[in-house]
């Protein structure tokens, strides 16, 4: 091989346009750095919240602006062919954020646990005297806003991202920002770091997965752009075996971040040890732009040898779909619960992706959105239900809240009814469009798993159901907290679009219908 | 009409185009009466009366109003009921001939047994609720006879059931009447259901119920399919017309107040099937072998009703079997077709005024006897009820058939047709309605005598029976006159013919020189009949009920083992099948359920041990997890 000479090296052309909405997202995360470090620190929850909700609505803006201008409909790449702008990278990149500024209304809420959900000093020694006392005392610390913006960040370009070098970078820059976030709960501080940790080791032990991927597809391929793969598994002289470990890299570094059956373990850990709000966040934003990685690979890189990996990603959605029903069952932790029931949902996602044709794009990418907003209201309403320790998530603390609380019993209701699709809830709109896209590409046998387990996981939702309604509550029963504006907003987004994409799906479909084509 | 013509109905205009005001005005009544609870309970009783003469008023006048058009058949299109692709459905309403003399027969029988109700049932508490149901009720039977699709018939008909049980279980702290209205509501169950089907074998073949579609349509169907929805149809009529096998309800349905016994169990009701027949006479004309069914049902009916009827020794419950044996008359006239459909409807209409008075008179007897049914408790009450006495034995007169009162005039032509079918059919159906007719002279003038001549048997607790009031005695009267003159207005009124648009040929079957002779041989029956009972009864019965001697009277006294065969032959299965259901249910399905739980929860508490906390597992999991992915994937390819 020649030495690489500097003249060699040209600086490749950029369309700042086309990337603004990461651009902003990055940029403002900066800025909040810098207001963490020069303002003084009373000002620094507010301006974090409004460079926070402002660097996400002009991201959102000029995902807009840029789907408007026809991006969806002519796609380009740019920045040397390391991204692309395409429908179904502004869909994802869109789904971010607006599920990113709900989240970010439930992480800047401060009125329901005094001084925010988050650690003031992350550092002092979990139950010692001084962490008593900042618990008691002072307000959370701010640099959580600039950690998600990066995160949000990292997801955009995540999904944009059109060769393996530059998704592996965008999968770490939201990791890391993700694996503090977790541990910065101001309540049991012990399990919310325990939970950081173990999503960290496990994390980057994924990541070794996937870069070891990288290393075999460039072997195989000799580049690491997404469309040289394609070409090479056509017409490559060398041994495809290279390609299949590759790809079964690859896959299990993405599979992890989506939480798949057998790459989900440290879901329920992680999910129940970070602070309400992260795991909101994760649960959302995370799924979304770990599909969207998913969902390139498979139908951009890895599209023309579908027949021989399908089946075995098949198995892993029957696996992860049965599974995480199965052990949704018997959970008594609210926070567990719904972390094996996003499990589940990863399954059906996976079964809309599996499709293998256009509606697989178009459901998946509608999937993620009405599955986003249900999950973060139910976390919304999680961090509602409180006692003197802080969120009571056992399930036997909900037991009778139906009667102290009716209108959250209610939103709870509704919010469980839709994650056991029922009709007239987005769950059900949802779970309709992946599984007739599965059933039109010829996955009879993954949607038979998929009603199975919905059917299976309909009993733990209901079991929540009649503890709220048809039990007493108990004398020490959890007080429900009056949430915050910024609770309420989010509370109600989240079931106001359950509601909206039940009964009119068509708003989101046919966006989720004209972007699902990408660029190759 | 024959086959080939066109059904065809003009849109209303002008006057008619309001005919809805005739369901609407009761069915507001019953509303305001049955929402406004007791603040109505002064006045609510007048409503009630005043809604129904409103609609008869109305009825009169769109009556005048459709016999000064041409064309006697309008249809009016009120909106759209139900529209789901391709499956349509309309309100609208059919107003002809047949129509328009069912409107003023259950608004002008219905307005009379309504006032007479002011009076009868001035003590009870309820008497609000009791027009309230009453006047929802009547609206219900109009919105059956001027419905213009099976669908709205059919409305109408659950709606009448509805206040038929309703009434029937009235007095709800006595457990036979509880039960009454549960066995007619069962028993109706099996009609409607069977209607039901008929209805989706239209929609299935012809895409529609209106009559209009299907009366058109039906020549084109396979004989089978007629054949089935005319069966269907027929049950139908029998479950609400108390016709065998479905008769067993109608008898208990006297549990209910008496002037609900008249006007619905007697007048109005019960003749539903009636109608429903002669409303699909297209249909019956289209296979004979149908019409044969229903004029079989007809024939036994009407003789089972008069055998039990002579056994029974409750008021009521003779009238009830008389009422069953007289609309298997009908039965056996729709059923002969051709002009003796409107044979039928006329002997409806002359049995709706005798037996609505006959029922108003027995009412009258119980209302001055302290409530007492039983006949043999009876006896001389002509001295002391002369106006009951004297509407009682009119309408008794009617409905034996003795000229010129009105039974002769409808039911002579019918046991005429009956003969006039010809071959065996004409003699076993022609001598089966003779025999009716002289059985109904005997148990009918065994229940007179029984209760106004001969000795006093009263209990000993009533000392001087009394007249009833007038306002109960005037409807009476009315009924009485109707009972006389029906008869013979209708027919020579031109009856038939008014109904000429709805059944085509009014032509009467009839062996026209031996008419004479056919009207000498029923009356010399009627009259045998009579004076067997005369001299059995003249001299009044035993106080209780005395030992059967023979086999007919034991099995006339148990209602010819309706009961028992209803029992055997529905019951006992019906409850072994629930039986096993319930086992089935209870040890197979739940069995399944329970254990595919078990196993569930047995599985996830096994998978949770697995979730052991330590991230050193974790890791393995994911590492074993891809050996076998990357496993699998080379097996794919290599394999």
């Amino acid at each position: 091989m020649n030495p690489v000479l500097a003249a060699d090296i040209t600086l490749p052309h950029i369309n700042y346009g086309a990337i603004a909405p990461i651009l902003i997202l990055l940029g403002m995360a900066c800025v909040g750095v810098l207001a963490e470090a020069f303002l003084p620190r009373t000002l620094r929850y507010p301006v974090q919240v409004l460079v926070s909700l402002v660097a996400q609505v002009a991201g959102l803006a000029t995902i807009i602006g840029l789907a408007l201008s026809n991006y969806a409909k002519k796609p380009t790449l740019t920045a040397g062919d390391a991204l692309a702008v395409d429908g179904p990278g502004l869909f994802l990149q869109g789904a971010v954020l607006v599920l990113g500024i709900v989240a970010t209304l439930l992480i800047a809420e401060r009125s329901v646990e005094r001084g925010g959900a988050f650690v003031a000093q992350a550092a002092v020694t979990a139950g010692s005297e001084a962490d008593a006392e900042q618990a008691r005392r002072q307000p959370s610390q701010t640099e959580i806003f600039p950690l998600s913006l990066f995160a949000l960040g990292g997801m955009m370009l995540f999904v944009s991202a059109n060769d393996l070098l530059t998704m592996f970078v965008a999968l770490e820059v939201f990791s890391l920002p993700l694996y503090l976030m977790c541990a910065l709960a101001r309540r049991r501080r012990l399990l919310s770091q325990e939970a950081a940790v173990k999503y960290f080791l496990l994390g980057a032990f994924s990541s070794a997965f996937f870069v070891y991927g990288i290393a075999m597809l460039y072997g195989f391929a000799g580049s690491v752009k997404f469309h040289d793969i394609a070409v090479a598994a056509i017409s490559s002289g060398k041994s495809d075996l290279l390609m299949f470990i590759g790809l079964a890299m690859l896959a299990i570094g993405l599979l992890f971040k989506a939480a798949a059956v057998p790459f989900h373990v440290w879901t329920p850990d992680v999910y129940q040890g970070a602070p309400t709000p992260v795991t909101a966040l994760m649960a959302s934003c995370t799924k979304v732009a770990a599909f969207g990685g998913i969902l390139r690979i498979f139908y951009v890189a890895f599209l023309d040898s579908r027949w021989d990996w399908r089946p075995v990603i098949g198995v892993i959605a029957v696996l992860t779909m049965v599974i995480g029903a199965i052990l949704a069952v018997t959970q008594t932790d609210i926070k567990r619960l719904l972390a094996y029931s996003s499990i589940a949902n990863a399954g059906y996602v996976l079964t809309g992706v599996l499709a293998m044709q256009k509606d697989g794009i178009s459901s998946s990418l509608f999937y993620l959105v009405t599955y986003g907003f249900t999950v973060l209201a139910a976390f919304g309403l999680v961090t509602l239900v409180r006692d003197q320790d802080g969120e009571a998530t056992h399930l036997s603390r909900w037991a009778g809240l139906g009667r102290k609380a009716p209108v959250l019993a209610g939103v709870f209701t509704f919010l469980m009814l839709s994650f056991a699709g029922i009709p007239l809830t987005s769950g059900f709109t949802g779970k309709f469009a992946v599984f007739s896209a599965a059933l039109g590409g010829g996955q009879t046998t993954l949607v038979i798993f998929g009603v199975l387990s919905s059917v299976l996981l309909a009993f733990p939702y209901l079991r929540v159901v009649v503890l709220m309604y048809l039990q007493e509550p108990a004398a020490d029963a959890p007080t429900v907290a009056v949430p915050g504006a910024l609770t309420s907003a989010a509370l109600a987004i989240g079931a106001i679009v359950t509601l909206l994409l039940g009964v009119w799906p068509s708003v989101l479909l046919d966006v989720a219908n004209s972007a699902a084509q990408f660029v190759g | 009409m024959t086959l080939a013509e066109q059904v065809q109905y003009q849109s209303a205009t002008g006057a008619l185009s309001s005919v809805w005001l005739l369901i609407a005005i009761p069915l507001a009544s019953a509303a305001v009466l049955l929402l406004l609870g007791r603040k109505a309970d002064r006045w609510g009783h007048i409503l009630g009366c005043a809604s129904i003469g409103a609609s008869f008023v109305l009825g009169l006048w769109y009556f005048f109003t459709l016999r000064g058009l041409g064309h006697k058949a309008v249809s009016l299109d009120l909106f759209n009921f139900i529209q789901v692709g391709r499956f349509k459905v309309d309100w609208g309403i059919l107003y002809d001939p047949l129509s328009a003399t069912f409107v003023l027969l259950i608004t002008g029988v219905g307005f009379l047994i309504h006032v007479y109700a002011v009076g009868y049932m001035k003590e009870d508490p309820g008497r609000r609720r009791f027009f309230g149901y009453f006047n929802l009720f009547a609206s219900a039977m109009l919105l059956l006879v001027l419905g213009n699709s099976f669908l709205m018939t059919f409305i109408g008909w659950e709606g009448v059931g509805l206040a038929s049980y309703l009434l029937i279980s009235w007095y709800q702290d006595r457990p036979a009447a509880a039960t009454a209205g549960k066995k007619a509501f069962l028993m109706n169950r099996v009609g409607d259901a069977a209607f039901l089907v008929a209805m989706f074998l239209m929609f299935a073949n012809l895409g529609s119920t209106d009559f209009a579609t299907v009366f058109n349509g039906v020549g084109a169907l396979p004989h089978g399919v007629t054949l089935a929805m005319a069966l269907l149809l027929l049950a139908g009529a029998c479950g609400k017309s108390g016709q065998f096998p479905l008769q067993a309800w109608l008898p208990d349905a006297m549990e209910g107040p008496t002037p609900v016994s008249a006007l619905i169990h007697a007048a109005t009701m019960v003749t539903a099937g009636v109608y429903l027949i002669a409303r699909s006479n297209p249909i019956f004309d289209a296979t004979s072998l149908g019409q044969t069914i229903v004029v079989a049902v007809g024939a036994f009916t009407l003789l089972l009703g008069c055998v039990i009827g002579c056994a029974k020794d409750d008021i009521k419950r003779v009238l009830a079997y008389s009422t069953v044996s007289q609309i298997g008359y009908m039965f056996l006239a729709v059923g002969l077709g051709g002009g003796a459909y409107a044979l039928g409807i006329l002997h409806l209409l002359a049995h709706g005024f005798f037996k609505a008075g006959l029922f108003l008179g027995a009412g009258s007897v119980m209302h001055g006897m302290k409530d007492q049914t039983d006949l043999r408790r009876f006896g001389g009450l002509w001295r002391y009820m002369p106006v009951t006495w004297a509407t009682v034995g009119l309408g008794y007169l009617a409905i034996i058939g003795i000229p010129p009162l009105s039974g002769f005039f409808s039911k002579d032509p019918i046991i005429d047709a009956a003969f006039a079918r010809g071959g065996w059919q004409g003699w076993v159906f022609g001598l089966a309605a003779l025999l009716g007719a002289g059985l109904t002279a005997f148990y009918m003038t065994r229940l007179f005598v029984l209760t106004f001549h001969g000795k006093k048997r009263w209990t000993d607790d009533i000392e001087h029976p009394h007249e009833s009031p007038g306002v109960m005695k005037l409807p009476m009267i009315l009924l009485a006159v109707g009972s006389v003159a029906a008869g013979g207005l209708l027919v020579y009124g031109g009856f038939t013919t008014w109904l000429e648009p709805v059944f085509g040929t009014t032509e009467v079957p009839g062996h026209e020189p031996n008419r004479a002779m056919m009207i000498g041989i029923s009356l010399a029956v009627v009259l045998v009949g009579v004076a067997i009972a005369w001299l059995l009864f003249r001299r009044g019965t035993a106080l209780v009920e005395q030992p059967a001697r023979s086999p007919i009277v034991r099995a006339a006294r148990e209602n010819l083992y309706g009961d028992v065969f209803n029992e055997t032959v529905f019951e006992l299965p019906g409850k072994l099948l629930t039986r096993a259901a319930v086992f089935f249910d209870g040890k197979g399905i739940d069995g399944i359920v329970t254990g595919l739980a078990a196993i569930v929860g047995g599985s996830s508490s096994r998978l949770r041990r697995l979730q052991t906390g330590f991230v050193r597992s974790y890791a393995l999991t994911i590492l074993g997890g891809a050996l076998v992915v990357v496993a699998a994937l080379m097996a794919v390819k290599l394999g």
